[in-house]
């Protein structure tokens, strides 16, 4: 699919609109068009109504590819309608920094795929032992693999590793520790969080799962599902921000799974202690993490459910 | 200055007077053998061939109107090929290959150079290119590095027969005053990070000049997309110790409201775009708004800055391909200090630095000695004068040395010779070489100096005291400036926080008003 980007701010979901016309329910007059029609209809209207506003990218000069922007360089001029050299890095920047300058920039990236990283698959250790045999292993796989490190366990994390030549399995999760409440699931450095709140919910009688994911895409979801059948309940926590998050993913495959199956069923909805959705803050950052009292909370919420 | 063709010779040898094709190089501002020494490496020409030269371009009128000369590239000696035949030295032909590739031979017969060397010229999307038999590769770099103009010498005096730009005395003084600041600045907020008072810091030791002197020569209206050592411009436009500081302890005056680590500055007032710390992410940014001052007609130029490192980053060659192609009014300025943390240039890139990229893209740029302040001004001076008449992209890379470590993060003794870092702190600073020349001038004394420097001591001092005693923003401010009005989720996701806050207040930083 084509991807659109606009300035000057990001319109994401219900907000206030900038133009006059009024956001109808359903319009009732109008010709039967197609989805490029209908796109290209808009472009003319946003660039009729302000002056400020450009349209840019690969191709768009004699309509594009997909057509969404015939007519608009021959009605607009090529100053306000422009083909941009084959660079999907350089569009977006001059698009910002047009933004910036209190214009309505429009970008479009002809194909999404061209703006999103392909990831075939995602792994992330979280010790130094499990970090050298996870390594290893996504070297030696033959597709691309993003490996993170979680940089604030380069140095806090310690453990005796062995020195020989060893892999870990990708796409394998691990069960760090035995438990029959509820199942938590996490990876990276936020194990040691979980951890730390499993710790602090034994003492009330509670006893956790903890499941160490490893790699994140494609996820074991087989050991998820063989735990939380066990346990009925899941917890799942990221630093990461929670809309859209991996805990998501792992939220909406479970309940699909373990919604009712063989007389097991969720006992509880799925717990999701994650990061909020804003930029990563720096004064504010202790508000910011999913810290080990609110996976308690959480964890007794839906124990208690 | 488009290509121009080269014709066919007339018959007899009588040919027309050649039309040489030029290819927009570099501007010097040194004389015409000096800019002709410097094409690239097939071609390394002698006085006579310059002089010879010289007549040929001063024959065509069309290049008076241009303030900067311009050069003679491939096109001057290509044999027929009815003539490629035969051994090696005896072949009139063969004497051009030889030529081309011998580096101190000139000439003998310029007009018999140009009878044997035409050629049919070709057709292709992009233009008419002259075409040649011979397999010929362009070198992977000149003969030569590209020249740095200078003005002042080691030991700040102008050098004889140097052209820069006149500066008052006032804005001399004013030059001086804000690069001993800044140098008193980041001596402080630096122990100031080490006492644990701020996270962070980062200091421009060594770019003073750099920083001050490029600011001085841009206005009010040249939009400022930096890179993060830059804060000397941001100070030359008037952004107050006490701005810096609040910045710094990230409090409630903070115009970033406490979200973003110390020194990352911006303004709008000043038309400084807030640092961010990605690599290069400016640059493509600069490039729009370049265009939008453009389109808006406004005399005045977009202006970015960076290091060597950030030349290596993919945003550095959309930003500048993108601006030749669009033409607009830009300067990239390179602060090129041989290191990118503890990567040296030799580890960055293999081309001569980044002035010689410019040409790849279709850019003008020049090379200039960093730490000459004067040099560092008239430079910057004439670039924007070109970006913003002739609406083009123009390349500074200013040759410097980082003298303090990447930042309070990273300790560079680990990675360089403690005896290289001195030497650059102290026999090639900036900010002394250019106050000999002051003092030269007789504008400035050393009661001035003391008493300038005990002053901006103690205002920053103050400033800092003042800054860390101020409230934290509101924790609502953690919401807002996401989108321009706060979304359900965030209002939501606020909503659970202030619950939590109430529930566990130990886990949080009193300072931060809820």
């Amino acid at each position: 699919m084509a991807l659109r980007g606009l300035g000057r701010r990001i319109s994401i979901g219900k907000r206030c609109f900038s133009s006059a016309s009024e956001v109808e329910k359903r319009p009732r007059d109008g010709k039967q068009i197609n989805l490029f029609s209908a796109i290209n209809q808009a472009l003319h209207i946003a660039l009729e109504t302000d002056s400020r506003a450009y349209v840019f990218g690969e191709d768009v000069g004699f309509g594009g590819v997909f057509r969404c922007t015939t007519g608009l360089a021959d009605r607009f001029g090529r100053n306000r309608v422009f083909n941009t050299p084959l660079c999907e890095q350089g569009i977006a920047g001059f698009a910002i920094g047009l933004a910036a300058m209190g214009n309505r920039a429009i970008a479009e990236i002809q194909f999404a795929d061209y703006i999103y990283p392909a990831f075939d698959q995602v792994v992330i250790p979280r010790s130094p032992q499990q970090a050298k045999g996870l390594l290893l292993a996504c070297i030696r796989d033959p597709n691309p693999v993003v490996f993170f490190e979680p940089k604030w366990l380069y140095r806090l994390a310690v453990e005796e590793v062995p020195e020989r030549d060893y892999m870990l399995p990708l796409s394998q999760a691990e069960v760090i520790r035995q438990g029959s409440d509820i199942t938590l699931v996490g990876w990276g450095a936020q194990l040691s969080v979980l951890e730390r709140a499993c710790d602090e919910a034994a003492k009330d009688g509670i006893s956790c799962e903890l499941i160490d994911l490893r790699t994140l895409i494609p996820w074991d979801k087989e050991t998820v599902e063989a735990s939380v059948r066990k346990t009925g309940r899941l917890l799942v926590s990221h630093e990461a921000p929670v809309t859209g998050g991996f805990g998501a993913e792992i939220s909406a495959s479970i309940a699909e799974r373990c919604f009712l199956r063989h007389g097991l069923q969720l006992e509880a909805p799925v717990a999701r202690i994650c990061g909020l959705d804003t930029p990563f803050p720096l004064v504010y950052e202790p508000f910011y993490m999913p810290t080990k009292n609110k996976v308690l909370d959480a964890i007794k919420a839906t124990v208690n459910y | 200055m488009s290509i121009r063709h080269q014709t066919k010779a007339n018959k007899e040898g009588q040919g027309e007077k050649p039309h040489l094709d030029f290819f927009l190089f570099l501007p010097h501002l040194l004389d015409l053998f000096s800019l002709l020494h410097s094409t690239m490496g097939l071609w390394s020409v002698r006085s006579r061939l310059a002089h010879h030269l010289g007549q040929k371009m001063a024959y065509l009128g069309a290049l008076q109107r241009r303030s900067w000369p311009l050069v003679s590239f491939l096109q001057l000696w290509n044999p027929r090929p009815s003539e490629l035949v035969g051994g090696l030295s005896s072949n009139p032909i063969n004497r051009c290959s030889d030529r081309r590739f011998a580096s101190i031979k000139a000439e003998t017969s310029a007009a018999a150079m140009d009878d044997r060397c035409r050629y049919q010229v070709m057709d292709f999307p992009g233009g008419k290119v002259m075409f040649i038999p011979e397999m010929r590769f362009l070198a992977e770099s000149p003969g030569e590095r590209i020249s740095c103009y200078r003005v002042l010498d080691d030991d700040g005096q102008t050098i004889s027969g140097s052209s820069f730009q006149e500066v008052s005395k006032e804005i001399a003084l004013k030059m001086y005053s804000d690069m001993v600041t800044l140098q008193i600045m980041d001596t402080i907020f630096y122990e100031a990070q080490r006492q644990g008072r701020i996270s962070f810091y980062l200091t421009s030791i060594g770019e003073e000049a750099i920083n001050v002197a490029s600011a001085a020569a841009l206005t009010i209206n040249d939009i400022v997309f930096p890179q993060y050592r830059e804060p000397g411009v941001l100070l030359w436009r008037g952004f107050t110790l006490q701005e810096f500081a609040n910045q710094c302890f990230g409090n409630k005056s903070d115009y970033g409201k406490g979200r973003q680590m110390p020194i990352h500055y911006g303004s709008n007032r000043l038309n400084y775009f807030t640092v961010s710390s990605p690599i290069a992410t400016q640059i493509p940014h600069a490039v729009g708004a370049a265009y939008s001052l453009k389109m808006d007609k406004k005399h005045a130029c977009a202006v970015t800055y960076f290091g060597d490192g950030g030349t290596s980053e993919g945003d550095f060659h959309a930003a500048l391909n993108f601006a030749a192609v669009m033409e607009v009014p830009i300067i990239f300025f390179c602060r090129n200090n041989g290191w990118a943390i503890s990567t040296p240039t030799t580890e960055q890139f293999r081309s001569d630095g980044a002035v010689i990229r410019g040409q790849a893209y279709g850019l003008r740029s020049i090379r200039v000695d960093g730490n000459d302040a004067l040099a560092v001004y008239s430079a910057v001076h004439a670039a924007r004068e070109m970006a913003i008449r002739e609406s083009r992209p123009i390349l500074v890379e200013a040759l410097t040395y980082r003298v303090g470590h990447h930042s309070t993060s990273d300790d560079s003794t680990k990675y360089r010779p403690v005896d290289e870092i001195e030497h650059w702190r102290t026999a090639r600073d900036p900010v002394s070489r250019y106050r000999k020349w002051i003092e030269r001038n007789g504008w400035l004394c050393d009661d001035a100096e003391s008493e300038l420097r005990s002053n901006v001591r103690k205002e920053l001092l103050h400033a800092i005291q003042v800054a860390e005693k101020m409230e934290k923003p509101p924790l609502a401010e953690l919401f807002t400036d996401v989108y321009d009005q706060v979304p359900s989720n965030l209002h939501e996701q606020e909503r659970l926080l202030r619950e939590t806050i109430k529930q566990h207040n130990g886990d949080y930083p009193p300072e931060v008003p809820v």
